[in-house]
């Protein structure tokens, strides 16, 4: 079959709605594609461990203590699903750390910010988990075979951390006049930085049209953008907090919430390096792989030794 | 097989309940076998997805070629007498 001809089966697989897998032909742009987004995701759970990493030690009770382990831990399992489906495209787990560490390779730019205090871990799991739920939902449904059953798993284990944050975030604004604040503080810093999550707008973001001509994405960064907004915002009235934007408004006409313009010199500046923290957070990821090099070593020795020994008996 | 430093890799499957066929779940990395369970349990069944475990070296799976398989899995439609309905019960048979 020559690649017209090839091209044109694989779309018609895509639009019958059957999942791409890994052995299957597919265009050099969709597999780079995948490899570029797929990558950035699984970096992205494994940078954004650091954030909240930094709490562990702090946490104010044992039961905070255990919870947020136990979500940190699911975020590690998180980069190791994707990582695991990236690899399904022929490019190793080496390349892939290789690309984060010199740059080539983006995470989420959201944590380039810092976790001030306790109330960030609050909004961190209700904002930026919540943001990261309704993207994942949607890719749910993606094209690629082992991207779509990644995300299935994640989603079952997305939940419980937004559903944390949100819990640490109502105590909080039920707390004394102080805690309120921090909790309103914490909203004030993160909520626009979640909505930059989902990207540039439609009309600003070249590659979305072969993403969805493909079916890699299946909705825009603008439509998940808005659902993220309406789930929020009604959130937030519950716990008595009210969402930094004052032009956010509720469109009868429209049903959704109109919303004021995102300062997107911020986000590219972010993007480009120039966050907070961005150094920070891949000179301590560089740091923590050079520092288990041993580790590898000492196993890689180990199951050489096993090797030989079998070999003998 | 990627190996520099981060380890072969391992496919691994889960049986969620005794009884019921092991289902592909993804991928570990691992020095050695009992590394690559360890791994696989601690990645794939944090959430009692499973009773059973196993894990395959990746590069001892074979498979089948996409691209062949109209020819490779033809569902021999000519054949029918791989169906019960082709066979003729004679009048008043019953449980058959
Ligand atoms: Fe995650
Ligand atoms: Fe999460």
């Amino acid at each position: 079959m020559d690649d017209d001809k090839r091209l044109e089966a694989f779309q018609a697989k895509i639009d019958r709605e059957e999942k791409i897998e890994p052995r299957d032909w597919m265009p050099e742009d969709y597999r780079k594609h995948l490899i570029r987004q797929i990558s950035q995701h699984a970096h992205s759970e494994v940078v954004g461990m650091q954030p909240e990493g930094n709490y562990i030690t702090r946490a104010p009770s044992l039961r905070a203590k255990v919870v947020l382990l136990a979500k940190i831990q699911d975020e590690a399992g998180h980069g190791l699903y994707l990582y695991s489906a990236a690899e399904t495209l022929g490019i190793t787990r080496d390349e892939l750390l290789e690309q984060l560490h010199g740059g080539k390779a983006k995470y989420s730019s959201i944590f380039n910010y810092p976790t001030l205090n306790w109330a960030d871990i609050g909004a961190v799991g209700w904002l930026v988990d919540g943001a990261a739920i309704v993207n994942q939902v949607s890719l749910q449904r993606t094209s690629y075979g082992p991207y779509s059953r990644g995300m299935v798993r994640i989603c079952k284990e997305e939940s419980f951390h937004q559903r944390q944050g949100y819990e640490i975030m109502a105590d909080m604004a039920k707390g004394t006049p102080e805690q309120k604040a921090m909790a309103q503080d914490a909203l004030n810093r993160l909520w626009w930085p979640s909505l930059m999550m989902f990207g540039p707008h439609d009309a600003d973001s070249p590659r979305s049209g072969n993403a969805l001509k493909w079916k890699i994405k299946r909705e825009t960064n603008d439509e998940l953008r808005q659902k993220f907004i309406d789930k929020t915002v009604q959130q937030a009235e519950v716990i008595g907090l009210t969402i930094p934007d004052p032009d956010l408004k509720w469109n009868e006409e429209t049903g959704h919430y109109d919303s004021g313009e995102i300062n997107w010199e911020e986000f590219y500046n972010v993007v480009k390096g120039n966050g907070p923290c961005n150094n920070q957070r891949l000179t301590h990821h560089k740091r923590a792989h050079d520092e288990g090099a041993w580790v590898r070593e000492a196993a890689n020795a180990y199951a050489k030794k096993q090797l030989e020994k079998s070999k003998v008996a | 097989m990627s190996s520099d430093n981060q380890f072969p890799q391992w496919e691994v499957f889960i049986q969620s309940k005794t009884g019921l066929p092991f289902k592909h779940a993804g991928s570990v990395h691992a020095a050695d076998s009992e590394m690559a369970l360890q791994n696989a349990r601690d990645l794939y069944t944090r959430r009692m997805e499973g009773t059973s475990l196993w894990v395959v070296p990746t590069d001892s799976i074979v498979a089948s070629n996409p691209d062949d398989s109209g020819s490779f899995f033809d569902p021999s439609n000519d054949k029918i007498y791989r169906q019960p309905t082709h066979y003729v019960m004679p009048e008043g048979a019953k449980n058959i």
